[in-house]
């Protein structure tokens, strides 16, 4: 074997990332003998199938890849932020800016929001769990080995390098002959079809888990979107899973689909890339809308405006979302009468979301607003989001596009849809939901620090792009000349971004101080909320509710509270859960290693670990187990100290 | 778990209704993945390159008895999934064994088809319509073959355990698995043979 391939030379920054990993990973495994947690992590956490336990778990992760990409971002800003700059080599560059795209979509932002809708989705819905609670994990430990092989590639081997969008013929092997886009098409393809069974097991679960009463015209807004997002995913998803296996065809076993030569098609990819990838952007977007929805009712203390208009918008959005993909590639020679094809459908998804803004505007009138750090992302989110979506506009007209196409113009349209479309969203959702999973709040003074620093910054990053598109300077351009006198404007961007990283500092430190001080919450409904999931106890127990609740109106819990109508009617009765199960977490390492044998073409042990996955699965089916019941008596006993304020 | 005696065995719990439910959204992602293959493929259909066109490749024979295989299979497995509602275990396992055997059948001579063709000169390397035909129906083999090992699995759990709610439903979905395959394959053999001989 040719151990060469293994290794990433030269780079002092690369020999950091290995001595970090390297640390860390050791610090983790002595803490872990040294508090004896190995048990607790195993029976707690590594075997869950606990929906609020796997939530958080996904958020955890995604936080950890917000710092990654973040880092990332950072090491380019600086690298760029003034001329003729020696940070890092063309290469480097190169797979920064592509780990960081694909790390922020695809390990960040989306499984933060999934992480959010595990842990609230089945309380909004008066639910015991979701749909399939050992497919839940298996999906989570999916994404989680997923994004774990990506993240070694740039220890080991050498990252991705043709840009998030992977266009051939640039990612085939010729143009890019390290293992990098090896581990774009297995890395994505694994924790991809962990997020294709959680589209599965949320349609289910919203579908047919909802608490008697519960019309789906009575679902909080946030249930709604993720119920629509979710079946984009079904769509969408397998699109991405075709598209990949076939560039891992060309790329280990030569065939011709995106080639020059022999008939293959580059185009195809780009078409089979966005067919998905536009879609990709809405299922971090939707949820993100509802979160706001929720956060707007709940602060202004007023019914959402015009709630049926925000779903058939939403289900608009989707639909359209699936006839723009060609607008990623006007100036790629498709003729006149496609561009306008795309251009139009591009521009008619502006008005939905025109009707969602004017929504939320409508709900804030007249409301009685109260400013928690969640109410201001969603404040905030609202202008700069339109920012987002006007220059949108602008670059959805084919023509025009000629001019942006590929700029830092263009770089700055989509961090305006997407930092606040869905950083600011699962900020803001963390910060509304986190006393209902920990049982207390996160200081407001501190959250209020971090969310100056972070939009200020925000803007202070990214408004000079727009500037610097417009004077010509293009994206994934890893350095320029003093004459270009893009200079200034890249240094005030990078000061923008050093503020921004300060930003999530303090959230993270927030979230420290506030396990060591915050008061504990007794009332379990800090924000005075209207739907289900502030019905039960904060943090709630795994059964979720001890009776489930009947629902006669929207914000159930709203109008239980303001016009006495009764949610629990019901005697408790026993009730049946699912056991923990190791299996799902062994799935996912072996598929780590299916992923990481094939990234290097080692056939014999892929084989092997292709034979364990499958007799993981025959483990799955075989399994008996039917869970257990929790007794009435042992759920009472639990109320009762939930109750207490204790915790259980 | 609460059994309701009105409904099929496998649809008596709530679990077993959610996993049929469940397992329709899955065959719903199942459509356009088949459609992205079917769609890439015609894209591939006329750029055979150097190498060999569907007309010079494909030989009706073969095909048509993995058609009546597999359309054969179908039936059978519906057969099974009658005699499971009647309660009789033991001609739900020979028409699930049957079912299983015309599948393997099926793998058995696509194999040999493909081993034809490389014989020929036309591998997966030689051309993009070459590379979309093999992917294509690899995909739809490789859902057979999964269906193969799925299918024994369950039926070692009816032997054991008899006809229950739980193998009732495990053996309803994959009769739903096995029906969506030769849907597929009807496309294949109409769109990619069929007029590929032509
Ligand atoms: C936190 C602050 C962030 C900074 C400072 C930042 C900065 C950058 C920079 C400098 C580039 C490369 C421009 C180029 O050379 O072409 C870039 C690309 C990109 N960013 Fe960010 N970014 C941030 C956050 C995010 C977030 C939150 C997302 C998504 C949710 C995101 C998604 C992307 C994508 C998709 C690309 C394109 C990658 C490619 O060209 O392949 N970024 N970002
Ligand atoms: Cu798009």
């Amino acid at each position: 074997m040719d151990l060469d391939k293994f290794k990433v030379h030269g780079e002092p920054l690369i020999y950091g990332a290995m001595i970090s990993i390297a640390l860390a990973t050791i610090g983790i495994l002595v803490g872990l003998t040294y508090f004896k947690k190995w048990g607790y992590l195993w029976r707690e956490w590594l075997t869950t199938v606990d929906h609020k336990k796997i939530g958080v778990m996904y958020i955890l992760a995604a936080l950890l890849m917000l710092f990654r990409g973040g880092v990332d971002a950072m090491m380019m800003r600086l690298q760029t932020a003034a001329p003729e700059m020696k940070f890092l080599d063309a290469q480097h560059y190169n797979e920064v800016f592509t780990t960081h795209g694909l790390i922020m979509i695809l390990f960040m932002a989306m499984p933060f929001i999934i992480g959010l809708m595990n842990v609230i989705v089945p309380l909004q819905i008066g639910a015991r769990d979701v749909a399939f609670p050992r497919l839940n994990a298996v999906s989570f430990w999916l994404f989680f080995f997923g994004a774990m092989l990506l993240n070694i590639s740039f220890v080991i081997g050498g990252s991705p390098d043709a840009g998030w969008s992977a266009y051939f013929p640039l990612a085939s092997l010729e143009f890019s002959p390290t293992v990098g886009n090896n581990y774009y098409s297995l890395a994505l393809q694994i924790s991809g079809i962990g997020t294709l069974i959680t589209g599965v097991n949320f349609i289910v679960t919203i579908l047919k888990m909802r608490a008697p009463g519960m019309k789906l015209m009575k679902m909080p807004m946030f249930t709604w979107s993720v119920l629509i997002t979710n079946v984009i995913i079904v769509f969408a998803f397998p699109v991405l899973t075709v598209a990949l296996a076939l560039m891992m065809f060309d790329r280990l076993f030569g065939s011709q689909f995106f080639t020059m030569a022999n008939g293959g098609m580059d185009m195809l990819w780009a078409n089979l890339f966005w067919v998905w990838g536009h879609p990709e952007v809405y299922i971090v977007i939707l949820p993100a809308f509802g979160i706001y929805s929720e956060i707007i009712a709940t602060f202004s203390k007023k019914n959402l405006y015009g709630y049926t208009s925000m779903v058939f918008s939403m289900l608009i959005i989707s639909l359209l979302s699936f006839l723009v993909w060609a607008h990623h590639f006007y100036t790629m020679g498709q003729g006149a009468m496609v561009n306008s094809f795309f251009s139009i459908t591009t521009m008619a998804i502006a008005v939905p979301t025109g009707v969602k803004i004017f929504n939320w505007l409508f709900t804030l009138r007249k409301g009685r607003i109260t400013f928690t750090t969640p109410m201001l992302y969603t404040l905030a989110f609202i202008p700069i989001f339109t920012i987002g979506g006007v220059t949108g506009v602008m670059l959805a007209m084919a023509s025009a596009d000629y001019q942006y196409h590929n700029t830092m113009f263009l770089v700055a349209h989509f961090h305006y849809v997407l930092i606040p479309g869905a950083v600011f969203a699962v900020i803001a959702g963390f910060h509304y939901w986190f006393p209902k999973v920990f049982g207390f709040r996160l200081n407001e003074r501190l959250g209020k620090h971090s969310f100056w620093w972070i939009v200020i910054s925000f803007n202070v990053t990214f408004f000079p792009l727009f500037f610097l598109g417009l004077m010509g300077m293009t994206r994934r351009m890893y350095t320029y000349s003093e004459e270009s006198g893009f200079g200034p404007l890249n240094m005030l961007s990078f000061v923008g971004a050093v503020g921004l990283a300060i930003g999530f500092v303090l959230l993270v430190y927030n979230i420290y101080w506030s396990t060591r001080y915050m008061p504990r919450d007794t009332t379990s409904d800090p924000w005075d909320g209207r739907t289900l999931e502030w019905a039960t106890h904060s943090p709630m127990p795994v059964y979720n509710f001890a009776v489930v609740p009947k629902v006669r109106t929207r914000d159930a819990f709203w109008s239980a509270k303001q016009e006495n109508m009764p949610l629990f009617e019901d005697k408790i009765t026993k009730i049946h859960m699912p056991s923990n199960t190791g299996k799902p977490f062994i799935l996912g390492v072996i598929f780590f290693f299916l992923g990481f044998f094939l990234v290097f073409s080692m056939w014999i042990p892929a084989i092997v670990a292709g034979v364990g996955v499958l007799i993981m699965l025959a483990a799955m089916s075989f399994d008996r187990d039917h869970g257990y019941y929790i007794s009435v008596d042992e759920v009472m006993a639990t109320e009762k100290k939930l109750m207490r304020g204790e915790t259980v | 778990m609460k059994i309701d005696a009105s409904k099929p065995l496998e649809y008596s719990t709530e679990e077993n209704s959610n996993k049929i439910f469940g397992f329709w959204v899955f065959l719903g992602a199942e459509i356009p993945l088949f459609a992205t293959l079917f769609t890439v493929f015609f894209v591939m259909v006329d750029r055979f390159a150097s190498g060999p066109s569907g007309s010079e490749l494909f030989e009706i024979g073969p095909v048509l008895i993995e058609t009546f295989l597999l359309l054969t299979s179908s039936f059978t497995i519906g057969l099974a999934v009658h005699a499971m509602r009647l309660g009789y275990k033991k001609a739900m396992m020979v028409f699930m064994a049957l079912t299983l055997l015309m599948g393997l059948g099926f793998i058995g001579i696509e194999i040999t088809e493909f081993v034809t063709y490389v014989h020929e000169g036309a591998t997966l390397q030689t051309s993009g319509f070459l590379s979309s035909l093999f992917v294509l129906l690899g995909t739809h083999g490789a859902h057979v073959s999964f269906g193969f090992l799925w299918g024994t699995a369950i039926m070692i759990q009816l032997w054991r355990q008899g006809i229950n709610p739980a193998t009732a439903n495990k053996a309803f979905i994959f009769s739903l698995f096995w029906h969506f395959l030769d849907v597929v394959w009807i496309f294949i053999f109409s769109f990619v043979y069929l007029k590929g001989l032509m």
